[in-house]
Order: C-alpha cells, then structure tokens, then sequence
C-alpha cells in the first residue's frame, strides 16, 4: 500500500524541458532522405555485379562519395532517432530500458564512422 | 507497459446465457463483459437476449433494459442520455463510444459490450478513470492570468472565441485516450490525447497568459511526443472532435518557438 496521490503519480519527476529537437531532427533526415536514398541506391546499383576496379573508379568520383558518405551520416541517424522511439515504447524494464538506449546512442554513430571512412579512403586514396 | 496477452486474472472466461424473453419475436442478443471485484473470479462474458419491440434504438436503452428486466446486477455509469456527460463510455461492437448515442441500427450481427480497453475495471463497465482524470488536473484545465482582473468579464473577440470550437465540446468520456496504443503502453507518462486536447484549449485561448509555462511543462519526450499520430483518438471520437490535430497544433508551437 501506498498512499501517494493521484497527482504525485501524474506528476512524476516533471517535464524533461526536451524532445522538441529529436522531433525536428527525425523530420529532417526523413526529408534528407529522399535525394540522399533515391542517389545512393542510383550509384548503388550501377556498382552492382562489376569488377572491384569498376566499383572504385565509381567512388572515387567526388560526387559519389559525398552522396555515399551523407547517407551514411543522415540514415544511421535518422535509425538511431527511429529505434529510440521504439525502445522508449515498448521497453519497460528500467535495466534492459537504459542498456537498450545507450547502444543505440553508441551503435548507430559507429556504423556511421565506419562507413564514411571507408568511402572516404576509397576517394582520398590515389 | 506492454501486454501481448492477458495477465492471468484478467483471462475471459465463458459466462451464464440468460433465458430468452417470453413471447418476444424480434430478440437481439448482447455479449457482455462482466467482473466482480468481490467474486475472486476471473472476468466472463454473459449472453443476454432483449425483445427489441419493447427496447429504445441506443444501446444504452437496451443496457437499462438489461438491469431493469433481465440482471439488476449489471453494472455501467450512466447520466445524461444525450451524449454530454460522458459517463456511459464503452467498447461497443470494437469501438470505444458513448453508449447513449450509439444507435443499434449501426451495429451487425451481436451486440458485444467491454470497459474501455486497457483501463483497470472496478466492475463490469466501469473503469477506474481516476489517473485519467489527474493527467486533466495536472495541465492545467483553468484560465490562468497575470495581469489584474478586469472589471467584468475578460473580452475575446469573436475570431479568437471561433478558435476554441472543436476543443471546448469535449466531455472528457476518455474513448480517444483509451483507444490509443501509445496511451496503453505508457500511460504512466504519457497524458494521452484527451488531456493534450485539454491542454490545447487553454494555449491557444487568447485570454490565457501561460502560454509560454503550458508549452514548458508539455515539451517532455512522453507527455507530449508518445503521440505517434496513430490517429485511433480522431477516428473513435463520439463527439467528432480532432484529438489528434490538437496534438499536431501543439509540436508545431514547439518547434517555431525552437527555430
């Protein structure tokens, strides 16, 4: 038994003065997205089935790698943003809650290094 | 939190069939959810049969019906019987709505009655809607002022007045909120689309001087951004009001005053 009031309960520990900026930056990259995704896939796909020579020359080309590296960059955020939401719904338990949100913090920004700098070396490598 | 199935002492069970009325032609029968507190037993579902000849069109008429003439047990919370206390909120044939104004015209086939989902019932129909009402209590559901009190009443003109219809009609029934998704899994924190309504109606008054400490208190990652615009709380509303508009009008005040 406890004898908290309703209020008390509603109350909580007030507003975290937050989210607004998360909500903003989903619709962003979500805007992002659509050049960014439609000209990845683009020089994807014409990458697709040739010889490892063919695939360089392709990023080696200034404007192939920036679009490569800016999806890169905008997708893994707009997931890490998107998969937030999805563990804040629907995680309950405080430990695997707070386990959960901090790997996404930490995952997705890796993910993103990782595949602009092997882009970028491609491009920048002689 | 979330529950894909049922706590075991919320399971439903099969429940009693009641007798057919005597000499009645045109019967319709209602399923509905029973529970009582007291029995220790799990929740059932009774079958009642209502000689329409005799019955009022709303579902509320034949519920009244039921209690009168079949089961005096039954339990629901009624009042106005014309849509404006919001005391007779169900789940009626799969949607949450006000039973007064639900014609049985509307509905195909068996009539299936339940609490508003995902509420604890106290009995039967009835749910305990005593957080519900706090998260009202807690965005501040007043005009709040600084400036000293006029003489008489604080002036609004009528454009500014025209921007509180399809806010100030609501009867606060709790169908949008519990007919949400994002409302059951995380109601604790979330205040669901009935109370942002609420909080709405008061940002948006021109006579209201809080605006800037309304938007402060909401600007929250679940007080206000669990709303996913499922859009459950516009379609259920047995008022026509647009809960989920409201909710969009208030991240967009968020945003400009952020950018």
């Amino acid at each position: 038994m406890n004898f908290k009031t309703d209020y008390k309960a509603v109350a909580g520990l007030g507003s975290a003065k937050g989210g607004t900026g998360h909500f903003i930056s989903q619709r962003l990259t979500a805007i992002a997205l659509v050049p960014l995704g439609i000209l990845f896939v683009f020089t994807f796909v014409r990458a697709l089935g040739e010889g490892h020579d063919a695939v360089l020359a392709i990023y080696r080309h200034p404007f192939n790698a920036l679009i490569a590296i800016g999806f890169f960059i905008v997708m893994f955020r707009h997931l890490r943003l998107g998969l937030q939401v999805v563990i804040e719904d629907y995680v309950h338990n405080e430990r695997s809650r707070m386990l959960m949100l901090i790997t996404n913090a930490l995952i997705w920004r890796g993910f993103a290094v990782a595949g602009a700098f092997a882009v970028a070396k491609i491009a920048l490598t002689v | 939190m979330v529950e894909l199935t049922l706590p075991k002492n919320s399971r439903m069970t099969v429940g009693k069939t009641w007798p057919k009325p005597a000499g009645a032609k045109n019967v319709r029968a209602f399923k509905i959810y029973r529970y009582d507190p007291d029995a220790g037993a799990n929740p059932r579902v009774d079958t009642y049969f209502v000689d329409m000849d005799s019955c009022g069109p709303m579902v509320l008429d034949a519920l009244i019906k039921i209690k009168n003439e079949i089961d005096p047990t039954l339990t629901f919370r009624r009042s106005c019987r014309e849509g404006i206390c919001g005391s007779c909120a169900m789940n009626i044939d799969g949607i949450n709505t006000l039973a007064c104004i639900y014609g049985m015209d509307e509905i195909k086939g068996d009539v299936k009655i339940y609490p508003l989902p995902h509420m604890p019932v106290v009995k039967d129909l009835i749910p305990d809607l005593t957080h519900f009402y706090a998260q009202h209590a807690s965005i501040m559901p007043w005009l709040e002022t600084k400036t000293n009190k006029p003489a008489a009443e604080w002036r609004q003109s009528i454009d500014d007045r025209k921007k509180l219809d399809g806010l100030y009609e609501c009867v606060m029934c709790a169908c949008c909120s519990t007919s949400c998704p994002s409302y059951w899994w995380n109601s604790d924190r979330y205040l669901g689309p009935a109370a942002l309504l609420h909080a709405y109606r008061w940002i948006i008054d021109s006579r209201d001087e809080a605006t800037g400490a309304r938007l402060d208190e909401l600007e929250d990652p679940f007080k206000l951004y669990r709303c996913h615009t499922i859009m459950n709380c516009t379609q259920t509303c047995p008022k026509g009001l647009n809960p989920a508009k409201a909710i969009a009008e208030i991240k967009k005040m968020m945003v400009e005053r952020t950018m």
